[in-house]
C-alpha cells in the first residue's frame, strides 16, 4: 500500500488548502463550539477531545508505522491515573484517601508521596507511559515481533495492567478507581468556568498534538516510519535500526496518549481501571478506522463522531443503543473502508463521487450477502 | 505541503498554539465569576414548571450489571406509574427520563451530569454497585442534585445529596453475624469478591469477631467474574469452618454453589450465608445448588404483608409471571414513594425543600414500615435472615421484629470505634 504521505506533494496551493481544510474547519468549529453548546455539552465535548488525542496517538503508530496497538488505552489510563493521584490527594486535603482507609492502610504508600506535588505529577503523565512503552517496545521490536503478534502482545498488556489495577485496591482504588476528584488547582471541577477552561486547554493540546504529529510524519523520520511499515527488512538492510525507530515513535505515541488521559481525569472527575481494559483499547482502533487510518485528522474526526454518536444514541434509545452503534461500525467499515477522510482525500469534495462509491460498495455488499445467503440455503 | 512545512519550521508553533489556548482558558476562568455565581444558584432547583415533573432513572441497561439493574429500573418505573395513576406529585405527572449507565463508572458520572444539567430532573433514582455510587456522588454534590440509591452497601458514607434506601452494615451484615454467633457458630470463613464492598464488610466482621473473642479461620478474595473455585473450596474445607460468610457478587456465585455441590458439600456440612444473593440471583444459580443455604436481607418475595401481596401482584402483572421480586427491587420501588411523600410535604420539588421535609417521612413498604432518618439520610428497616427453599424462594428464619435504625458509621457499637467519624 502506498501511503498518502509518500506520494510526491502537489505544489498547487489550492490543493494544499483543500488538504488541510478539514483540520482548519475542525479547529474553528471546536473553538466556537462553547458559544452554541450548553455547559454540559461543552464539558462532554472536552472529554471527547481527550479521546481525540488518544486516537491521534494510535494513528501515528498504526497509520504510519503499521503497528496496531490493541492496548493503547493503557497509556491513556496511566496518564489519567498519574494526574488523578495528584487530584485525589488535593481532594483529600492532607488526609489519607478514602479508599486506602477502608482497605486498611494506615499511611500513604511511598510511591504516592511524590504525587502530592504537581510539578512531579505533571511530568509523570508523560514519563510513566513513555518509559513503559520504551521498555516494552524495545523488547518487542528487538525480537522483530510485528503485525498481528504485536497486536496480541499489546492486548495481553492491556489485560494485565487492568487486572493489576483492579487487584491492588489499597494502592489504586481497585474496581472503583480514583473517585471524588472534586477540584483542580483549587477550582471546583463542577464550576462551569473551570470546565470551560479545561475545554480550551483540551482544544489547545489537541491542536498542538496534531501539529506535532504532522511534523513527525512529514519529516525524514516520518518517511522512515512509512518505509518500515511498507518493507521493514529493506530499511534494515539500508543501515537503519528499525527497532530503535519503532521504539522511539511508540514512546512518543504513548506519551501523547498519557497527556490525553491527564486531561480526561479532571473533566470527568473519576478514573477507573475499566477504561484501560481490552474493549476500550479496541474501541480506539475503531475510532481511527472510522475516521480514516493514516490521515491524522481522520483519527480525531473519528473519535469525535463515534463518541458523540454513542452519547446521543444512548440518550435517545437507552435500551437498544448498542445495536445502532454496532450497525454504525459495520456500515462504515463496509462502505468506507478507508474511513471518512480516506474517502474525502481519494474522491475529493465532489458529493456525487461519494455517492457513486457508496453505491458501488452497496452493490458489492448486496452480491456478497446474496452469495452468503445462497450458501446458507 | 511546502506551505505547511514552512509554517512548521517556525520553532514552537505548537507551543504558541498551546499558549493561545491557555490564554483563552485564563480568560474563561477570570472573566466568569458572575457566571459561576449565577450557575451555582440556579441549577437543579427542579423543573416543576408546567404540569409535569421530570425524574431521572439511571441504571445499567447494558453490560455485566444489566441483569440485576434492569429489574430495579422496572420497579422504579412501576412506582412512578402508580403515583401518576393516583394523581401524581403536587398534582403534576412524573415524567421518567431513563438513562443507561452501561456498567461503566465514568458513564454513570456523565449520565448523572446530563440528567441534572441538561434535563434538570428533580431527583434521580439509580445505581447499584458501590463503584457507580462513588462515581456519581461528587456529581450530585457538585451540581446539587438528589440521588435515591436502592442497594445495600458497605456503609461508612453519608452525602447531603444522597438518600440510601438499601441497608447499611448494621441493618444486614452486623445483625447477620450476631445471629450466627447466637446460633453457636465460632469458626467463620470470609469469602468475597475483590472490591470495596467485600473488603470493607470483612474489615467490619473481623472487628466484630474480635470483640466476641474470636478470629476468622480464613479470608479469601477472588476477582469479580471469577468462576474457578476448586482451590478456594479446598482452602475452606481445610480450615474446617462452621459457616462461610460470602460477600461474592455476580456470576461468581453461580460457580461457587455449583462447585460446592459437586464437591459433595451441602448446607448440613457448613452453611454459606450470602449478602449479595437474592431471589433474582437464585434463578441463575439454580435453587437445587443453593437449597438450605442462608441469606441476609431486609425483604423477601415471601415477606408476609398486605403491601407486599399487592406489590408482587402488580410487578408480575406488568412484567410477566416468571419475574421475581427481591430486596433491591423493593428498595427501588419504595424510594420513589418516599421522595414523592417528601415533595408533597415540602410542597416543592427543589432539592433543599425536599431534603428539609424528608426527616421522619414514613412509608408502608412491601417489607414493612420504612422511615427516613434525618441525621444520615438512610432509612430504618427490618432485618431478616432467610433460608433458601427448593423452589428458589426464601423462608424467613429470623427477623429483628421491627425496623432497625440506620447507623452507617457503626457509632452505636463500641467494638467499631475505628470506623467512627
Amino acid at each position: 500500500m502506498v501511503s498518502q504521505v509518500a506520494k510526491p506533494m502537489a505544489a498547487d496551493p489550492r490543493e494544499q488548502i483543500m488538504r488541510f481544510a478539514p483540520a482548519i474547519l475542525l479547529a474553528i468549529v471546536l473553538l466556537a463550539a462553547p458559544l452554541v453548546l450548553s455547559d454540559f455539552r461543552t464539558n462532554l465535548l472536552g472529554k471527547i477531545l481527550t479521546f481525540g488525542i488518544l486516537a491521534l496517538s494510535l494513528d501515528l503508530i498504526w497509520g504510519y508505522a503499521g503497528m496496531l496497538s490493541l492496548g493503547h488505552s493503557v497509556f491513556f489510563g496511566l496518564g489519567a491515573y498519574s494526574f488523578a493521584m495528584y487530584l485525589k490527594l488535593e481532594a483529600s486535603a492532607g488526609g489519607l484517601p478514602d479508599f486506602m482507609f477502608w482497605s486498611g492502610l494506615k499511611e500513604l504508600p511511598f510511591f504516592w508521596v511524590p504525587f502530592q506535588h504537581v510539578w512531579i505529577a505533571l511530568p509523570m503523565v508523560v514519563i510513566i507511559p513513555g518509559v513503559l512503552a520504551g521498555a516494552i517496545g524495545y523488547l518487542v521490536f528487538r525480537s522483530r515481533i510485528t503485525g498481528v503478534y504485536f497486536a496480541l502482545i499489546t492486548q495481553a498488556f492491556a489485560l494485565i495492567v487492568s487486572i493489576l489495577f483492579i487487584g491492588q485496591q489499597p494502592y489504586t482504588g481497585g474496581t472503583n478507581g480514583l473517585t471524588n476528584l472534586t477540584s483542580v488547582f483549587g477550582h471546583s471541577i463542577y464550576n462551569p468556568s473551570t470546565q470551560l477552561a479545561l475545554y480550551f486547554i483540551s482544544v489547545g493540546v489537541l491542536i498542538a498534538a496534531y501539529l506535532l504529529c504532522v511534523g513527525i510524519v512529514s519529516s525524514p523520520f516520518g518517511r522512515l516510519l512509512v518505509a518500515i511499515r511498507d518493507d521493514e527488512n529493506r530499511v534494515r538492510f539500508s543501515g537503519y535500526d528499525p527497532a530503535l525507530i519503532k521504539t522511539a515513535v511508540y514512546c512518543v505515541s504513548a506519551a501523547l496518549a498519557g497527556i490525553g488521559g491527564a486531561l480526561f481525569a479532571p473533566q470527568v472527575g473519576i478514573v477507573s481501571p475499566t477504561m484501560m481494559g481490552i474493549v476500550p483499547s479496541i474501541e480506539v482502533a475503531v475510532w481511527v478506522a472510522v475516521g480514516g487510518r493514516g490521515t491524522l485528522i481522520g483519527a480525531i474526526i473519528g473519535a469525535v463522531i463515534v463518541n458523540y454518536a454513542k452519547t446521543l444514541l444512548s440518550e435517545s434509545f437507552p435500551d437498544i443503543w448498542t445495536y445502532f452503534l454496532g450497525a454504525l461500525f459495520i456500515g462504515s467499515v463496509l462502505l468506507f473502508p478507508r474511513g471518512i477522510i480516506g474517502l474525502l482525500r481519494r474522491e475529493g469534495w465532489r458529493w456525487p463521487d461519494w455517492i457513486k462509491v457508496a453505491r458501488g460498495r452497496t452493490a458489492t455488499l448486496g452480491s456478497i450477502t446474496s452469495g452468503i445467503w445462497g450458501g446458507i440455503k | 505541503m511546502a506551505f505547511f512545512k514552512k509554517i512548521f519550521k517556525i520553532p514552537g508553533v505548537a507551543l504558541a498554539t498551546l499558549a493561545m489556548a491557555l490564554l483563552f482558558a485564563a480568560a474563561a476562568c477570570g472573566g466568569s465569576d458572575s457566571d459561576a455565581a449565577s450557575a451555582t444558584a440556579v441549577p437543579s432547583s427542579g423543573s416543576s414548571a408546567g404540569d409535569t415533573i421530570k425524574v431521572g432513572v439511571l441504571h445499567s441497561l447494558s453490560g455485566t450489571m444489566a441483569i440485576s439493574e434492569t429489574a430495579v429500573r422496572d420497579a422504579t418505573l412501576l412506582a412512578i406509574e402508580e403515583i401518576n395513576a393516583a394523581g401524581g406529585v403536587l398534582g403534576k405527572q412524573l415524567v421518567p427520563v431513563v438513562e443507561d449507565g452501561a456498567s461503566d463508572w465514568p458513564t454513570f458520572a456523565e449520565k448523572a451530569q446530563k440528567l441534572i444539567q441538561s434535563d434538570k430532573v428533580s431527583v434521580v433514582f439509580g445505581g447499584w454497585t458501590s463503584a457507580s455510587r462513588k462515581a456519581m456522588l461528587p456529581v450530585f454534590e457538585g451540581l446539587n442534585g438528589l440521588l435515591f440509591y436502592p442497594v445495600q452497601y458497605e456503609g461508612l458514607e453519608t452525602s447531603p445529596n444522597i438518600f440510601y434506601t438499601g441497608a447499611t452494615t448494621n441493618q444486614q451484615i452486623v445483625p447477620a453475624v450476631e445471629y450466627l454467633l447466637e446460633q453457636g457458630k465460632t469458626r467463620f470463613f470470609l469469602l468475597g469478591s475483590d472490591y470495596v464492598f467485600p473488603r470493607t464488610s470483612n474489615l467490619i466482621i473481623n472487628a466484630q469477631l474480635k470483640a466476641a473473642g474470636l478470629e476468622a479461620v480464613g479470608e479469601e478474595y477472588t476477582p469479580l467474574g471469577h468462576v474457578e473455585y476448586s482451590t478456594v473450596i479446598n482452602k475452606i474445607t481445610a480450615a474446617n469452618p462452621d459457616v462461610v460468610f460470602s460477600t461474592l457478587n455476580g456470576d461468581s456465585n453461580v460457580a461457587l454453589f455449583k462447585q460446592l455441590k459437586d464437591a459433595g458439600i451441602s448446607a448440613s456440612d457448613f452453611p454459606v450465608i450470602s449478602v449479595s444473593v437474592a431471589e433474582e440471583e437464585i434463578r441463575g444459580i439454580g435453587a437445587e445448588n443453593i437449597v438450605d443455604h442462608l441469606v441476609a436481607w431486609n425483604y423477601y418475595q415471601t415477606t408476609d404483608t398486605p403491601q407486599n401481596e399487592a406489590f408482587v401482584a402488580a410487578y408480575k402483572a406488568k412484567y410477566g409471571n416468571d419475574r421475581v421480586t427481591d430486596d433491591p427491587i423493593e428498595a427501588g420501588y419504595f424510594g420513589v414513594y418516599l421522595w414523592a411523600a417528601a415533595a408533597e410535604k415540602a410542597k416543592s420539588t427543589s432539592v433543599a425543600d425536599v431534603k428539609a421535609a424528608a426527616p421522619g417521612i414514613q412509608f408502608n413498604a412491601p417489607g414493612g414500615v420504612v422511615t427516613i432518618n434525618g441525621a444520615n439520610q438512610h432509612v430504618s428497616k427490618t432485618v431478616r435472615v432467610g433460608k433458601v427453599r427448593s423452589d428458589g424462594q426464601i423462608d424467613e428464619i429470623w427477623s429483628s421484629n421491627g425496623p432497625v435504625e440506620p447507623d452507617p458509621y457503626l457509632e452505636t457499637y463500641e467494638w467499631a470505634s475505628q470506623f467512627h467519624r
